[in-house]
């Protein structure tokens, strides 16, 4: 981890990222950014904005709708020794590039006796309600936690949004870079001065005795509000912060699991297979079933992402359910506590609206 | 071209009129947040839809792309269902689980639509398969934009049609943009028909956006499949007049203006083939389809919303 050299001040994660970017574009010439529409006026809801005017057409560019081509094109260009960002605008798109990450970018180093390496970032977003329906809404990260020679991260403030932009672009491997699209707007201190944010490292966001909560990007906000509703209850909660999902620190949440007895993981996407059951997979193996840690996850309903309102209200985790859920973990499961409704519509996120 | 008798042009004048005022219905009601669902509104294209459907036989298919409500209308699909489908009520065509990007009706032959780019394409074929063995003449008419023509999965589609010579009519709304990409950004050359032709395929460009030149040469391509003759394609050059996506107009932004829109809105076809029509049945043609429209959107804001008990219905199939 390189440290900052100032005290910083506040950002959006949205420019964060695009200031993340800029300065690695500055300081090597190598980076390059494209994928579909980064050049267009609305720039990537902003990250990309004003880097074309900054970098020219070379280095900046948008593609044709080509994601598997140009997917092997970044590895290609990546192995020959460029760095390049790809970016999409939905994870649902990188479907398209599956073939390339997972038979290609992920195994080149070690397939070929380590004579190449990929240092590719790929960019893209998730999200949360509105309407996006079933194929605008997925957060598939579990997918490429699974293969060996990935990265997987997931920062949840600008802070760190921007120390792992940089340390994505610097790592020689293939890095899947995740950005919920709620964190955008949302701001941090964040250091004008280059630095990196080491993966495989989670962070503490808060103290508490009583239940461990673990959330996966936007999660760990929501997690915080969960946290505001149980104090109502007595309850506090310690909230975890992965920031990167591959390599995983789940160290880190053993030792908090082992004091608190009670671990809940709350994730942006399905429980099947996801972050959240890898989380308390390594938490059970490695202790927290002898110290009889109670565990439970939370995420999306096990179903297609639906449109219409009353259903999509039930799709999805909010902070009254995770506070609900951790009530149950504590207290257990027979007594029927819900959080205070007026102090629970509070605590929901100002909601993207529409259309995108 | 064939002359066409005045019921057939009242007939799509109907459709043309019918699509264009509910999507400008769409427009109107969208700031209220009643329709929670990205919108990508046709309004301007409407005449290859038209153009198209009106040539196919009800017994035929079409798969229209995510910017789906011409199609649907223009094929029969059920007006009142689509509302529904876009306020997200159990009524809706595909019970509120699809949203605008994903309507359906099979009871009108409406292949379902997909919001990623080019994915229905080789799905549409695989349905121009099946019609291919039941043997009966019946053909899909399979809707992309010019962007989905960037995909790999559209060439090894077009090689696939050929091959097995389906019965399947190709039809590229090309409105020169993806999102707000050129296409000179996008094409080494613009030359789409050429490409395809290279496959086997007879390709044709229709580049004033007439509904009665598209709906011609789609009966000539559909009386050529049905004989067996296999894919037919057609690049029919159009306009979008609203934004990408959402409501509104997008001319201020710097990646297109108003002159480029002007020739298009010159020779919409809404409004030309509506002022060849004797005025009283354009007038009443006018009041039905308000009517029909006033329906289906009163019906959609009365209608039930899904039980939420329903939620994990539909992931299997009994
Ligand atoms: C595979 C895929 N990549 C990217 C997108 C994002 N996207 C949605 S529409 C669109 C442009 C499509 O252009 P075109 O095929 O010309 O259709 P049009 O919108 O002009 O009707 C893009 C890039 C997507 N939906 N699917
Ligand atoms: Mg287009």
């Amino acid at each position: 981890m390189s440290m900052p050299t100032d005290g910083g001040r506040l950002l959006r994660y949205v420019d964060a990222l695009r200031e993340g970017i800029a300065q690695e574009m500055e300081r090597d010439p190598r980076v390059f950014l494209f994928g579909l529409d980064v050049d267009d006026h609305k720039g990537i809801q902003g990250s990309t904005l004003g880097l074309l005017d900054q970098f020219g057409p070379e280095r900046v560019f948008g593609t044709p709708m080509s994601e598997d081509a140009m997917t092997g094109v970044a590895i290609g260009a990546a192995m020959a020794g460029l760095r390049p960002i790809h970016v999409h605008i939905r994870m649902d798109f990188l479907l398209l590039c599956m073939n390339q990450l997972i038979n290609i970018a992920a195994k080149a180093h070690s397939m070929y006796g380590g004579a190449v390496r990929v240092p590719l970032v790929v960019r893209s977003m998730i999200g949360k309600s509105w309407g996006q329906g079933a194929q605008h809404s997925q957060a598939l990260y579990s997918m490429f936690m699974h293969v060996p020679g990935l990265k997987v991260v997931a920062p949840s403030n600008a802070n760190d949004a921007k120390g792992c932009m940089i340390a994505a672009i610097r790592d020689d491997n293939p890095v899947i870079f995740v950005e919920h699209r709620l964190l955008y707007p949302t701001q941090a201190v964040v250091p004008e001065s280059s630095y990196t944010v080491e993966f495989g490292r989670a962070r503490v966001c808060a103290r508490g005795k009583d239940i461990t909560l673990v959330g996966v990007s936007n999660m760990v906000v929501e997690c915080l509000r969960a946290r505001e509703l149980l104090l109502d209850a007595g309850i506090e909660a310690e909230v975890i912060d992965p920031i990167s999902l591959a390599p995983l620190d789940s160290t880190t949440v053993l030792e908090s699991a082992l004091r608190t007895r009670r671990l809940l993981v709350a994730d942006n996407t399905w429980t099947n297979c996801g972050a959240s059951a890898e989380i308390l997979a390594r938490v059970a193996e490695s202790g927290g079933v002898e110290a009889g840690v109670r565990m439970a996850r939370i995420g999306f309903a096990a179903t297609t992402c639906p449109p219409s309102p009353p259903l999509e209200n039930e799709f999805y985790p909010n902070p009254a359910k995770i506070a609900s859920a951790a009530y149950a973990l504590v207290r257990g499961n027979n007594d029927d506590w819900a959080p205070d409704p007026e102090r629970a519509a509070l605590s929901y996120q100002l909601q993207f609206r529409g259309p995108f | 071209m064939p002359a066409y008798p005045a019921p057939d042009l009242v007939r799509l004048y109907r459709a043309l009129r019918l699509i264009r005022r509910s999507e400008e219905e769409i427009a109107r009601i969208y700031p209220t947040d009643k329709i929670k669902s990205p919108v990508h509104l046709s309004i301007g294209q409407e005449a290859v839809s038209v153009g198209v459907c009106d040539a196919l036989r009800a017994d035929d298919f079409v798969s229209p792309t995510y910017r789906c409500h011409a199609a649907y209308l223009a094929k029969g699909g059920d007006l009142k269902a689509m509302f529904a489908e876009l306020y997200g009520k159990a009524s809706g065509c595909a019970r509120g689980r699809g949203g605008s990007m994903h309507m359906i009706g099979l009871d009108h032959n409406i292949i379902g639509a997909s919001a990623v780019v080019g994915t229905t394409v080789p799905v549409a074929l695989g349905y121009a398969l099946a019609l291919k063995r039941e043997g009966k003449g019946r053909v899909v008419a399979l809707f992309l934009g010019d962007g989905a023509t960037e995909e790999g999965v559209f060439y090894e589609s077009l090689n696939f049609a050929s091959l097995h010579r389906l019965p399947a009519l190709f039809v590229c709304e090309n409105n020169f943009y993806a999102i707000h990409a050129p296409l000179a950004k996008r094409w080494a050359t613009a030359r789409l028909c050429e490409r395809v032709a290279t496959f086997g395929i007879p390709a044709h460009m229709i580049p004033q956006s007439d509904v009665l030149e598209i709906r011609s040469k789609a009966a000539e391509c559909l009386e050529a499949i049905r004989a067996g003759a296999g894919p037919a394609f057609l690049e029919c050059h159009t306009y979008r007049w609203r934004e990408h996506v959402g409501p509104g107009e997008d001319y201020d932004f710097g990646y297109r203006n108003r002159d480029e829109l002007r020739p298009w809105q010159d020779k919409d076809a809404v409004s030309t083939l509506g002022a060849s029509l004797d005025p009283g049945e354009r007038a009443r043609v006018d009041a039905a389809v308000e009517a029909e429209i006033a329906a289906a959107i009163e019906a959609a804001e009365q209608a039930e919303w899904p039980d939420t008990r329903e939620l994990h219905n539909y992931v299997y199939a009994d």
